[in-house]
C-alpha cells in the first residue's frame, strides 16, 4: 500500500519535472525578445539590454531554469515581465474564474448527456433514436464559440433576457454572476454534452447486451429500472475518463468562449502571455495546468475505484 | 539638435487603444468648444468600451497608448493641455510667457490644486516632474525632455524652464504624457497607484476586465459630470458591439470592425461619430535595401496603389486619404494626394525604365486587422503593375518587432503610426526601421523646430512635401476616429488628437 503510494508520488514528481523542462525549453527557443516587447517599439537598444539583464535573460539557460523551479517550489511564481505584478495572485484569480466556467459547463454536459445518451442507446433501432443521434452529431460539429455567438444573438441582443458578456465574482453580486455565467456555460456545456452523449450512447449500448441486465429483467425489474439501477454504473467508467480529459483541456481550451463573452479566464491569460512573450507567466500557467491534469487523473482513478468494486482488489 | 527632433514615434497597432484617444475640450474654465457639461453633482455612471488594456498604470516605465488614454487629463494633468481644435491651452499653468530668444518659458501656475493624496500642487512638484523624466523614465518618449537645460521653481506658483535651444515642439510635447505632473511624495507605486491632480481618481482595476475611475470631489477646477466612469476592455469586436446593444456599455470608444457600423447608423438609439486621428496607416519601405534604393521603384509602387479602392475594400470606405505623414489636424497639413494619383501605366513605365520589371518585393505585415485586410489588396494592386509580391504575416508584437523593426528584414510593411506629430521620428532618423536618410528633410525638420511658429508651419509643410515627392513610403489612409454612443451622450470629440480619452467634457442629457 505504502509502496503503491510512493510509486504514485514518484511518478507525479517525474511528470512534473519533465513537463517543466519541456515548457522551459519551448519558451527558450521561441523567437521574440520579452524585453523589447515590454519596453515597446521605440525603446533604444541600450534600454532593451538593461531590461534583459533586469529580467535575468542574459544568464545561462540552466541557471534561469533552476531559479524558476526553485521559486515555484517555494510557491513564489515570480513577477510578470509586462506588468511587473506578482504572477501568483493573477493566476489564482483567473483559475477561479475558469473553474466556475468549466465546472458549470461540465455539469450541464453531464445532465444532458446521461439521459439523452441512454435514451439514444435504448432506442437505437427506432427512428427517434436515429434522429437524436443525428442531432448529437450536429452538436459535436458546432464549435463552442459559434454556439456562444448564436446564444448571445438570441438571448441577449434580441430578447434581452441575459447580459451579452462580462464577469462578476459570485461574492460581489450573486445574481449578476449567475446571469453572466448562464450563456457561456451553456455554449460550452451544450457542445461538450453532445460529445459526451456519443460516449454514453456507445457504452450503454454495450452493457445493454450484457447478461446481468437480462438477469435483472428476469428478476422482474422494468427495463428503465434495470438500466438505471444496474446498467449505468457499469457504463460510467469510460464516461468518467472522457469527463476528466474534457475538464483538463477546457481549463485553457475555453479561451475562444472567454473572448466572445469577455471572461477573464486562464486561457486568455495564457494567450496574452504568449503574444507578449511574458515567458515566466507562460511557464507558470502551463505548470499549473500540468498539476491540474495530474490532479484530475488522480481523482478519476479514485472514482473508478468507487464505481467499480472490482478495481479495488486489482 | 537632431536628437530631440527625432521624436520617437511609437509604432502602434490600431487595435491598441490609440484610436480611442480623443481630444479634450477647451480648458476647465474657459468655454471653447465644450458643450454644457452640467453640474458636477450627479451620481451618474458611464461605461466606455475599449480594446487594448494597459499592462501597468505606470506610463513612465511602460510604453503603450492604452495607459495615457485612461489616465492622462483624467487622473494626471499637465501644465498645458490640447483642445479639440489642436490648440495648446492652459491647464495647471494658467498662463505662460516665452523669452524673445525662445529659450526661457515662465509659467504661472494655478493656486489651490491638490493631488489625490492631499498634498498641494506647487512649482516644486512641477520641477520634480520635469527633472524626473530624464532621470527616472525609461520609455523612449522621454527624449522629448532632453531639450530642457534647467528647471527652477521661482515661487510656489511660478516655474521657469530653460531650454538648450529654441524648440516649437517642446511645449506641444508638454501636452502629452511626458508633461504629466507628479507629486514629490506620490511616486512610489505608480504601477498600481496613480496620484495626480485630475478630475478623477482611480477606484478599481480588475485586470483583464476593466478600470474604474471616480470623480475627485476636491478637484480644483470644474467638476466633471459623471461620478463614475468604467473603461471596459474587449478583445473581440463583436463582443464590443454586443455590449453596446445590450446596454453593458454606453460608448464604443474605438470601432474595430467598420463594416459592422451599419447596424448602428440605422438605429436611432445610437449616434455614430466619425472623425480623424493621428494614425497614419503607412505602407513602409525599407529605403536602404534594394530595390527601394532606386527612387523610380518607390514611385512606381505609389502610382500602382489605388487608395480609394483600397479603403473601400479593406476598411469599409471609412478613412481619409492622405498624401504624406501629416493628419489634417496639424497646422501644417496640406492635401498632397494629388502628387501620386493612381496610374498603372506610369508605374509600369517607371519600372521598365529602372530595369526592374517583375522585381520581387517582400511584404511582411503584422497580424493586425487593418494590415491583414489591406495587405491582400496591396499585393493584388502591385501585381497588376508588374511587381511580384510575397506576402507574409508576422505575429505582433513579438515576431514583427524582431523581424521588421529591429532587423529591417523586409521590403515593405503595413503599420499604423499613431503617435501625434511623428513625421520626424519615423522618417528623420536613419537608424529607424524605415532607414530613410534625406539630409534636406532632416534640415527642414530642424529649421521647423528652432524657428518661429510661423517658420515652423512653412518648414514642416516643406518637409512633408519632400517626403511625399521622394516617395519615402506610401500612405494608405488615415485611420478614422470611429465611435458609437448612446444618443444623449455629449462631449465626445469628433477628431482624436490627444493621447487621452478626455472625460471632463462628457455629459448625458
Amino acid at each position: 500500500m505504502i509502496l503503491r503510494l510512493l510509486e504514485r508520488i514518484a511518478a507525479l514528481a517525474a511528470s512534473l519535472a519533465v513537463s517543466s523542462i519541456l515548457v522551459f525549453g519551448f519558451m527558450a527557443v521561441l523567437p521574440g525578445d520579452p524585453a523589447r516587447v515590454a519596453l515597446g517599439v521605440n525603446a533604444s537598444d541600450a534600454a532593451v539590454a538593461v531590461m534583459r539583464t533586469d529580467f535575468g535573460l542574459d544568464r545561462p539557460l540552466v541557471s534561469q531554469y533552476f531559479s524558476w523551479v526553485g521559486g515555484m517550489l517555494r510557491f513564489n511564481l515570480g513577477d510578470s515581465y509586462i506588468s511587473r505584478a506578482p504572477i501568483g495572485p493573477q493566476i489564482a484569480d483567473r483559475l477561479q474564474v475558469s473553474l466556475w466556467l468549466v465546472g458549470t459547463s461540465m455539469l450541464i454536459a453531464v445532465v444532458i448527456a446521461v439521459p439523452v445518451g441512454s435514451i439514444m442507446a435504448v432506442w437505437h433501432r427506432r427512428i427517434s433514436g436515429l434522429l437524436l443521434s443525428a442531432a448529437s452529431q450536429v452538436g459535436v460539429a458546432i464549435p463552442a464559440f459559434l454556439a456562444g455567438i448564436l446564444l448571445i444573438t438570441v438571448f441577449a441582443v434580441r430578447l434581452g433576457w441575459l447580459p451579452a458578456n462580462g464577469w462578476t465574482p459570485p461574492a460581489e453580486d450573486p445574481e449578476m454572476f449567475l446571469k453572466q455565467l448562464a450563456l457561456p456555460a451553456l455554449s460550452l456545456g451544450l457542445v461538450q454534452g453532445a460529445v459526451l452523449t456519443r460516449y454514453v450512447r456507445s457504452s450503454v449500448l454495450e452493457i445493454l447486451r450484457e447478461d446481468f441486465l437480462r438477469t435483472a429483467r428476469a428478476k422482474g425489474l422494468r427495463p428503465m429500472q434495470a438500466l438505471v439501477r444496474h446498467g449505468l454504473r457499469n457504463a460510467s467508467v469510460p464516461v468518467v475518463t472522457v469527463l476528466g480529459l474534457q475538464l483538463a483541456t477546457l481549463l485553457v481550451g475555453a479561451v475562444v468562449v472567454e473572448r466572445v463573452f469577455v471572461i477573464p479566464g486562464l486561457g486568455s491569460l495564457l494567450l496574452d502571455a504568449v503574444a507578449n512573450r511574458d515567458l515566466i507567466l507562460v511557464q507558470d500557467v502551463v505548470m499549473i495546468l500540468v498539476v491540474a491534469v495530474l490532479v484530475v487523473n488522480f481523482v478519476v482513478d479514485l472514482l473508478y475505484v468507487a464505481i467499480d468494486p472490482r478495481m479495488r482488489t486489482q | 539638435m537632431r536628437d530631440h527632433m527625432t521624436r520617437t514615434a511609437t509604432v502602434f497597432v490600431a487595435v491598441a487603444a490609440t484610436l480611442a484617444a480623443s481630444a479634450c475640450s477647451a480648458g476647465s474654465s474657459t468655454g471653447g468648444t465644450s458643450k454644457s457639461t452640467g453640474s458636477g453633482d450627479t451620481n451618474q455612471t458611464l461605461a466606455v468600451g475599449l480594446v487594448a488594456e494597459p499592462a501597468s498604470l505606470d506610463f513612465t516605465k511602460t510604453d503603450g497608448a492604452a495607459i495615457p488614454q485612461v489616465l492622462l487629463y483624467n487622473v494626471y494633468e499637465g501644465l498645458v493641455k490640447l483642445n479639440n481644435d489642436g490648440k495648446i491651452i492652459p491647464d495647471l499653468a494658467k498662463a505662460w510667457t516665452v523669452s524673445t530668444d525662445g529659450l526661457t518659458y515662465t509659467f504661472d501656475l494655478v493656486a489651490g490644486a491638490k493631488f489625490s493624496n492631499g498634498q498641494a500642487f506647487s512649482a516644486e512638484d512641477a520641477a520634480f516632474s520635469i527633472d524626473r523624466v530624464k532621470t527616472d523614465w525609461t520609455i523612449s518618449l522621454k527624449k522629448s525632455m532632453d531639450v530642457v537645460k534647467d528647471v527652477k521653481a521661482v515661487s510656489p506658483t511660478q516655474l521657469e524652464v530653460t531650454l538648450s535651444h529654441p524648440s516649437n515642439d517642446w511645449l506641444y510635447r508638454m501636452t502629452t504624457r511626458v508633461g504629466a505632473m507628479f507629486s514629490k511624495t506620490g511616486v512610489d507605486k505608480l504601477a498600481t497607484d496613480p496620484i495626480g491632480t485630475g478630475p478623477y481618481t482611480l477606484k478599481t482595476w480588475k485586470r483583464g476586465d476593466s478600470i474604474s475611475l471616480q470623480r475627485n470631489d476636491s478637484y480644483w477646477g470644474k467638476k466633471p459630470f459623471f461620478q463614475t466612469v468604467d473603461f471596459k476592455y474587449f478583445k473581440d469586436p463583436t463582443a464590443l458591439n454586443n455590449a453596446l446593444l445590450t446596454g453593458t456599455i454606453n460608448v464604443i470608444g474605438t470601432v474595430q470592425a467598420p463594416e459592422s457600423l451599419a447596424q448602428f447608423t440605422s438605429n436611432t438609439k445610437y449616434e455614430v461619430i466619425e472623425g480623424t486621428t493621428n494614425g497614419e496607416v503607412v505602407l513602409s519601405f525599407n529605403d536602404a535595401k534594394a530595390p527601394f534604393t532606386d527612387k523610380r521603384v518607390r514611385q512606381a509602387v505609389r502610382y500602382a496603389i489605388d487608395h480609394k479602392a483600397l479603403v473601400d475594400t479593406c476598411w469599409a470606405g471609412r478613412g481619409m486619404l492622405i498624401g504624406s505623414m501629416v493628419p489634417p489636424t496639424d497646422p501644417w497639413y496640406e492635401d498632397l494626394t494629388g502628387l501620386y494619383p493612381h496610374d498603372v501605366a506610369k508605374a509600369k513605365a517607371l519600372l521598365t525604365e529602372a530595369g526592374k520589371s517583375g522585381v520581387t518585393l517582400r511584404l511582411r505585415i503584422p497580424n493586425l486587422p487593418y494590415a491583414v485586410s489591406c495587405g491582400q489588396v496591396v499585393k493584388s494592386q502591385l501585381e497588376e503593375a508588374g511587381f511580384k509580391v510575397t506576402l507574409d504575416q508576422l505575429e505582433f508584437p513579438a515576431a514583427w518587432l524582431t523581424t521588421v523593426f529591429t532587423n529591417a528584414d523586409y521590403n515593405m510593411s503595413i503599420i499604423a503610426h499613431v503617435e501625434p506629430r511623428d513625421m520626424g521620428a519615423v522618417f528623420g532618423n536613419p537608424d529607424y526601421y524605415t532607414r530613410y536618410n534625406n539630409p534636406a528633410f532632416q534640415q527642414a525638420l530642424k529649421a521647423a523646430d528652432e524657428g518661429t511658429p510661423a517658420q515652423q508651419v512653412v518648414e514642416m509643410k516643406k518637409a512633408a512635401r519632400l517626403l511625399s515627392e521622394d516617395a519615402a513610403a506610401d500612405w494608405l489612409f488615415l485611420l478614422p476616429n470611429l465611435m458609437v454612443a448612446d444618443k444623449g451622450i455629449t462631449g465626445l470629440p469628433k477628431n482624436a488628437i490627444a493621447e487621452s480619452f478626455d472625460l471632463s467634457p462628457l455629459a448625458r442629457i
